[in-house]
């Protein structure tokens, strides 16, 4: 079946990361972890669905993630989506992973969409919008989430935590919708270099540091597979994207892409074109490309691009030797967040409860809770607002649960409370224990009056009677 | 008038020498102004003037009626297109230069055709000879003015005119036609001397007095009421058409836009505030589409994603203009065509023809088809229909293909280079040319006169809200020609010094019509009240046999916030949340209609023609007639 629209979709699942590493572990790759009682891969899976597109290449790092995922998906998506798990090794990058699917890659272009995106922006306008400019590669930007607002005040503790590298320094055209210059998290540095041609091409930019990469990208297949051969590359956040922007106005891509092609391009542009067309092309898109740039030579008050009208007096040589790197950017409304931190994995289940609850796909009740039916609530116990509590969980008397997330199969005691807290799966919690902000891993054994606050607690863990934990990560050693 | 007369020492000279001018130069030679030689005219005929009465105003396109009333075609202009006209019109560059070397000569035609055929500045010798029915005074009369009438509305179908049209050349055919038109304007002179008032006012001949009278009034009365023919055009070439590609919808027609909403694939949520005039014409939210259609991308199985895309580049403006947009179309039609297979138990001609079709109605939901879209669809369809049924589909695909890319390269592209070569040689060293807005065609005839070292100045005249002129200046300046940037608000005074515009044009209409970029108009009657010359470059493909006498019944509307809003000046908020109060409306109009009077000369592939002889061009070199 051919992709729709002629864009293939890979997801990239990830494996065992470390940045959430209380919560994630071999038995639970990152793909699996729970989002309101869902497996996090689910949310770009059904984001995708709902745009149609049922033909994804997953990518899981490791062969225990691999597996678990296969079967997970083999299950969950059996009939609905065509999902095919492709296994890399351990710690290659995002680059490596695309590297694994390369072969597979037929389409004219790829969307590559991170497995850890909880978003509702729909990847038909980032693709079309990479479309309608003929983009090299397009990246979904979205507004970076507010630290220190009246939402996070409550787990304030770890706003210290998070880290500064998550801001990336983006240039944007007065339109906004070109990408100028990026200079992602990690590699951002006192002083800003940015390069003047791109300057004068354009002749204003815009510097914002309030986006976040999505990691949500529309490629061109020819320019991802002619990266790719590029060494020492690992990220398609850090280096692919920013090398693709920093080269845009002298691309050696489309040139190194193009060459053969061009040659009888450049014949053709001279000759008359009937000549030299081949109608049995394999490949159509390259022809059209040429043909397109052709019709902008013959008809260039067509061509308003910037790149191309503003840089230079030869147009023909230097429209060969541009590529084009789009944004897109999200609206205010549209919901988008990456759970790449223990930090986000909170903030992001608190969202689900709250105010990205549209994604989650649960109708909440009048009370703004989603109980499932087969909970037993014991006499005085209260559900609050802002709750998921799966099957099979049975809570004793008196308890109370305010803004939190409880998975299946637990069995909670007497009197406990739980605040702004995740709970996943056969979590037994005995009498009196209190747990705030916490996220507390599946099959975790909580022992009477234990009192946990801004706690992540490893799978498997045994908490001891009596015992307080504040902002600490219990791992089992 | 007080207007001109103290401009003429400004440009006069230069006019004069351009060719085009032969009012002025033949009054210099003969020493007599124009209503003089109407006179002349009308004496040699044998009619006084002053038996014209005035309900004879007649259609503009006739040379000897606007000569001899002044009034309506002024005194002294230069009144080109006739002048141009009158010789059978340019096929090769070196015909034209004949033009700019003999500008006097035309003085000494005029006068020798007035004597001849008492008719006024519309013959030379040379088109009279080359009449294979030379006019003589009287007699002929008749017999040509039949033949003009079946030409002119060949609804009626082309009897006596279709058997000898096949020998005759083109320059021979033109001449014919110009000698055809004059004699039916002597006749109407006569008629106006003899009874012609009635006629005239009773266009439907009751009576019929006499033989001549009867041939008199129908083509007398097709350019009053132009929508007749061009209906019977119309009717005719129906059959021909597989599906029309220009509905005209009418979008104040609730129940009708209520339907096509359902079918619709963009959302289209109907402006408010329309104007009242322009209520039948669509209009919508312009912020709503393109979000809408891109969210969609995915969802629509049925667009093959080259259209879609072309689709989405119409939607936001990124490719405008007529043969882009047309190359656009057609390159994506052919990957369309590329990917196709013949359903099982379906024809390839049946198929292949409904699946365009819907391509094309998701383009016209994007953005309205211009008329050169409209003729490449009709060209492409009737491609498809033509295919022989045996053959394969491979061989089908093939040959389709082969035929886009032959009306790329024919009608757009060697097409443009033809009128690159015409268009340069109407250029001489230290003209100074006007150009509106940013023309492709015009801009290659700049490029190309200046890397022929012609020595010339160039002003862009630009307008909001598109300010397309800045490409074309930023294009021209980096090339190194001098240029002028303007906005149409002061193009009456930049106009002093120009002594040429070129234009282009959207569309040319069988009236002669020049339908194109809004504003266009404006600066073509600016000019001609300076006595500066129009040029309208543009590609026979893009000639329709509509006719269309106002901009009013068919344009395009823009988004209006484009016009309310002010780049670069945020300060100048008054209109902010205008589609609120009910009592604003915006019209932001994309074309106008440049009636044939204000245009000397349309420079296409097929030569330099005057506006009237759109029609030949269609009947001749149309769409169907060169592919089918």
């Amino acid at each position: 079946m051919d992709p729709p629209m002629d864009f293939q979709v890979v997801v990239l699942a990830g494996g065992t990361s470390d940045k959430l590493s209380p919560l994630v572990s071999k038995e639970l790759p990152k793909a699996l972890l729970p989002v309101a009682n869902k497996p996090l891969l689910s949310y770009p899976l059904e984001l995708l669905e709902a745009s149609n597109l049922k033909n994804i290449i997953v990518v899981v790092e490791g062969d225990e993630a691999a597996t678990q995922v296969e079967s997970w998906l083999s299950v969950a998506y059996m009939d609905r989506l065509n999902v095919e798990v492709v296994k890399t090794p351990g710690d290659v990058g995002t680059v490596g992973a695309i590297r694994a699917v390369a072969p597979f890659l037929i389409s004219t272009d790829i969307l590559i969409v991170s497995g850890d995106l909880v978003s509702d922006i729909s990847p038909g306008a980032i693709a079309a919008t990479h479309r309608r400019h003929g983009a090299a590669v397009t990246a979904l930007f979205c507004p970076a989430p507010v630290s220190g607002g009246a939402d996070s005040s409550t787990s304030g503790g770890k706003d210290k935590a998070k880290k500064p590298s998550r801001c990336n320094i983006v240039g944007l055209d007065p339109t906004r919708q070109f990408l100028l210059h990026v200079v992602s998290g990690a590699k951002v540095e006192k002083d800003i270099h940015i390069q003047k041609r791109i300057v004068r091409a354009v002749g204003q930019m815009e510097i914002r540091s309030d986006f976040m990469d999505a990691h949500v990208y529309a490629f061109k297949r020819t320019v991802l597979l002619d990266v790719l051969e590029k060494e020492n590359l690992y990220s398609i956040k850090q280096d692919v994207l920013p090398y693709l922007v920093r080269t845009q106005l002298r691309s050696e891509i489309s040139a190194k892409k193009e060459n053969s092609a061009d040659e009888s391009s450049n014949g053709a542009t001279k000759e008359l074109p009937s000549e030299d067309i081949n109608i049995n092309s394999a490949v159509p898109s390259n022809q059209n490309l040429r043909w397109l740039s052709q019709h902008r030579e013959i008809a260039p008050s067509s061509y308003q691009d910037i790149h191309i009208s503003d840089c230079d007096k030869n147009k023909s040589r230097l429209a060969k030797k541009t590529h084009k790197c789009c944004i897109y950017l999200s609206g205010k409304t549209q919901y988008c967040a990456r759970l790449n931190s223990v930090q986000a994995f909170g903030d992001i289940n608190r969202d689900m409860l709250g105010e990205a609850s549209r994604i989650t796909g649960y109708t909440f009740s009048a009370q703004n809770n989603v109980v499932h039916p087969t909970v037993v609530q014991g006499a005085k116990t209260t559900a609050g607002g802002q709750c998921i509590i799966a099957e099979g969980t049975i809570l004793g008397d008196k308890c109370s649960v305010k803004r939190s997330v409880i998975g299946r199969h637990c069995r909670i005691g007497s009197n406990v409370k739980i605040v702004n807290s995740i709970v996943m799966n056969h979590i037994t919690i005995e009498d009196n224990c209190t747990i705030q902000g916490s996220v507390i891993s599946s099959n975790v054994q909580i022992q009477e009056r234990a009192s946990l606050k801004d706690c992540q607690v490893s799978a498997g863990y045994v908490i001891t009677a009596g015992s307080e934990y504040k902002s600490e990560p219990l791992t089992k050693r | 008038m007080d207007l001109r007369r103290p401009n003429r020492p400004v440009i006069g000279p230069k006019v004069r020498q351009v060719g085009f001018v032969t009012p002025d130069s033949a009054a210099a030679t003969s020493s007599s102004s124009i209503p003089a030689v109407s006179a002349a005219a009308a004496t040699s005929a044998g009619s006084p003037p002053s038996s014209l009465s005035p309900v004879m105003i007649p259609p503009p396109r006739h040379p000897s009626t606007e000569m001899s009333n002044p009034h309506f075609h002024p005194v002294g202009s230069y009144n080109p297109s006739e002048q141009i006209l009158g010789s059978p019109p340019a096929l090769s560059p070196s015909r034209s230069s004949r033009f700019d070397a003999d500008g006097s000569d035309f003085g000494g035609d005029d006068d020798e055709s007035v004597a001849l055929s008492g008719v006024g500045g519309g013959m030379t010798p040379k088109s009279s000879l080359l009449m294979r029915q030379p006019v003589t005074k009287t007699a002929p009369l008749v017999s040509e003015t039949h033949k003009r009438d079946s030409n002119v509305s060949k609804g009626k179908g082309d009897g006596p005119s279709a058997a000898p049209k096949e020998k005759l050349t083109k320059a021979e055919r033109r001449a014919t036609q110009e000698a055809q038109r004059a004699a039916k304007a002597a006749a109407k002179e006569a008629a106006a001397a003899g009874g012609a008032p009635s006629v005239s006012k009773q266009p439907k001949p009751a009576t019929k007095p006499a033989t001549q009278q009867k041939k008199d009034v129908p083509s007398g009365s097709g350019p009053l009421q132009p929508l007749a023919p061009s209906g019977s055009i119309e009717k005719k070439q129906g059959k021909k058409e597989v599906a029309a590609p220009h509905p005209r919808m009418q979008f104040d027609d609730m129940t009708k836009v209520g339907k096509l909403k359902k079918r619709a694939v963009v959302n289209q949520s109907e402006a408010r505030n329309r104007v009242e005039l322009f209520r039948h014409l669509p209009q919508y939210e312009h912020g709503t589409q393109l979000p809408d259609l891109e969210l969609k991308f995915f969802q629509l199985d049925l667009i093959h994603p080259s259209v879609y895309q072309v689709g989405l580049q119409f939607l936001s403006d990124k490719i405008s203009g007529g043969n882009a947009r047309c190359i656009a179309m057609l390159l994506a039609f052919k990957e369309v065509i590329q990917d196709y297979t013949t359903p099982p138990e379906k024809t390839l001609t049946r198929d292949l023809g409904a699946k365009v079709g819907s391509c094309v109605s998701f383009l016209i939901e994007c953005r309205p088809l211009s008329v050169s879209m409209g003729n490449a669809i009709r060209f492409l369809k009737n491609r498809i229909s033509s295919l022989p049924h045996n053959l394969s589909d491979k061989e089908a695909k093939s040959r389709l293909q082969s035929d886009i890319d032959r009306f790329i390269n024919e009608k757009i592209i060697i097409a443009s280079k033809a009128i690159v070569e015409h268009g340069v040689s109407k250029i001489r060293d230290g003209d100074v040319l006007l150009t509106y807005g940013s023309p492709s065609v015009v801009e290659s005839i700049f490029a190309y006169a200046h890397g022929i070292k012609k020595n010339f100045r160039v002003v862009v005249v630009d307008s909001r809200p598109k300010h397309e002129g800045q490409g074309l200046l930023r294009r021209l300046v980096e090339r190194g020609i001098h240029c002028t940037y303007t906005h149409l608000n002061a193009v009456s005074y930049v106009m002093h010094e120009v002594t040429r515009v070129f234009l282009g044009a959207s569309s040319v209409l069988s009236n002669g019509t020049v339908y194109s970029r809004v504003g266009t108009a404006c600066v073509a009657m600016v000019a001609h009240a300076f006595r500066v010359p129009v040029l309208v470059c543009c590609e026979a493909y893009k000639f329709h046999e509509r006719v269309q006498l106002d901009s009013i019944c068919s344009n395009e509307l823009g988004d209006p916030d484009a016009i309310s809003k002010v780049s670069g000046r945020k300060n100048l908020n008054y209109l902010d949340g205008w589609a609120q109060n009910e009592n604003i409306q915006l019209l932001n109009l994309k074309y106008d209609a440049t009636p044939s009077d204000y245009v000397s000369v349309l420079v296409t592939e097929q030569g330099m023609l005057p506006p009237t002889s759109v029609p030949v061009i269609i009947r001749e070199y149309g769409i169907e007639r060169l592919w089918t």
